[in-house]
């Protein structure tokens, strides 16, 4: 018997969770925006009437209070959402304990040995979508298939509140016909590529032969081929099998551009200080820093170096990070957004060549570890390093988690 | 339909399970639940949240008593 899978899919999930909660807005266009203040001000999500103004998730607020001058604007409620997202997983959990989060509005569940029990696929599907409705006022699109990328391809193809079946016997007329830009992993230069070579559907993909496409697009080609031709086998994995850790990052859009190397060094210790409590958090020391930029004119670079010995230490991090910044920058254009990551992880208590001054070191791990247990107990700005106070137009708290984790197909 | 916030009196059990006993009205009068005909989680499309719903009987009129994060509404006509 192959195997059932199934992709819930939020409609509009910030949009309708805000409408839910302010019902005189329900008949409005509504969008929610990052704050344009701290120049995070684009369009995170819209509803159903925003949508047929032609609103975009990513416009930016001016863009689109031109399409639609009525809009009605709203601030992001993270926490609210993230409950909104637990209650839906407490739901699909009654089906199933194979659910994969995929952001914080879309979840695979592999529901393969509950169709014994409760019913075929597309019963359990309309159970859920039904269940979302009457429990937390939302609506849900869900895919039915026999793999991954089929099961999000039908929560997508038909919205809102639908439930689309893709079997091994129709998947031809239902998938094969759509463009290949709504297959996973085919983003605008993949498609460009492939546009080029007359490669226009998901069907087109499938029938062109893994080797040609492997010449256009590398290993990935195949990987499109698999896709499209519904012989994914990639399993539904819940995050607490997720294996180790690639890397811990932490990244920011500034409030206001960055024009000197002062400016740097404090954003660059900001960040550093996140990504090593996290480090810390996780008992885990990396070897590579890798710093990430994007200047005023969207343009974005990354450099990476490595280090001598694994650290989990602020200020080895922000000064390796700062290192690599002086290299590769020279203010050219003034600095927009900002990246710090920590790769090539290896656990916290590995082996690795002493230095002479090891001793030293060791004393500043327990040092920023007791720092760690402050910031536990009396909050996150209890401590601070000096220069954090030094600049007040500039965020100085140490953000610990990310609001919300991208995540990857293939992990 | 409006949203009401109430003050709520309630049984907690060793268990964890809450259950409503009365509740005290905008004029500042206290109301004893009689009887509680449903409890599951439900969605205020009308009022507007989230929440435990409590489907209650107070002087044989029938209410919906809500449970959204830590407060207690009702939905009123």
């Amino acid at each position: 018997m192959g195997r059932v899978i199934l992709h819930c899919d939020l409609n509009n999930f910030y949009a309708s969770v805000e409408c839910l909660y302010q019902p005189e807005l329900r008949n409005k266009p509504v969008a929610v925006c990052g704050e344009s203040e701290l120049r995070h001000g684009i369009v995170l999500a819209k509803n159903q009437i925003a949508k047929a103004f032609g609103i975009q998730t990513g416009d930016v607020i001016w863009q689109a209070l031109k399409k639609c001058p009525n809009l009605v604007i709203l601030k992001p409620n993270f926490p609210l959402y993230i409950r909104f997202s637990k209650l839906a997983q407490q739901i699909y959990s009654e089906y199933t304990d194979l659910i994969e989060p995929f952001g914080i509005d879309e979840c695979w569940l592999d529901v393969t040995e509950s169709t014994q029990i409760l019913g075929s696929g597309r019963k359990i599907a309309y159970e859920i979508k039904e269940r979302i409705k009457r429990e937390l006022g939302l609506t849900v699109s869900i895919g039915v298939s026999f793999n991954k990328v089929f099961a999000k391809l039908g929560s997508d193809y038909k919205k809102p509140d639908a439930v689309t079946v893709i079997t091994k016997e129709n998947f031809k007329q239902i998938v094969w016909p759509l463009p290949a830009k709504d297959l996973l992993y085919v983003g605008s230069a993949t498609e460009k590529k492939l546009s080029s070579r007359a490669i226009y559907t998901i069907g087109d993909i499938a029938k062109s032969s893994p080797e040609y496409l492997r010449r256009i697009l590398g290993k990935w080609g195949e990987v499109l081929w698999i896709f499209a031709n519904g012989l994914d086998t990639t399993p539904v994995t819940p995050p607490l099998f997720e294996d180790n850790i690639k890397g811990i990052g932490n990244s920011i859009t500034l409030p206001r551009d960055l024009t000197c190397y002062e400016d740097a060094e404090y954003v660059i210790r900001m960040l550093s200080e996140s990504v090593a409590q996290r480090l810390r958090q996780q008992y885990l020391k990396c070897f590579t820093i890798q710093v990430w930029i994007r200047d005023s004119s969207l343009f974005a670079i990354t450099r990476q170096e490595k280090l001598q010995t694994p650290t989990f230490l602020a200020r080895e991090i922000a000064q390796k990070a700062f290192e690599i910044f002086k290299k590769n920058w020279s203010f050219k254009n003034s600095i927009r957004s900002f990246g710090v990551r920590a790769l090539d992880l290896v656990c916290a208590n590995s082996f690795y060549q002493l230095e002479f001054d090891s001793l030293k070191k060791f004393k500043l791990e327990q040092l920023e570890k007791t720092v760690d247990q402050i910031r536990k107990r009396f909050g996150q700005s209890a401590v601070l390093p000096a220069i954090l106070l030094t600049k007040s137009n500039l965020p100085c708290e140490i953000p610990l988690h990310n609001k919300i984790h991208p995540v990857a197909f293939f992990k | 339909m409006r949203k009401i916030f109430v003050e709520v009196y309630a049984h907690f059990s060793k268990e964890g399970e809450i259950t409503p006993i009365s509740f005290v009205w905008f004029d500042g009068k206290t109301y004893e639940i009689d009887k509680i005909i449903e409890k599951r989680n439900a969605a205020s499309l009308k009022s507007g949240g989230q929440g435990i719903r409590y489907k209650i009987l107070v002087r044989s009129k029938m209410l919906y008593l809500f449970y959204d994060e830590n407060r207690w509404f009702v939905e009123f006509t």
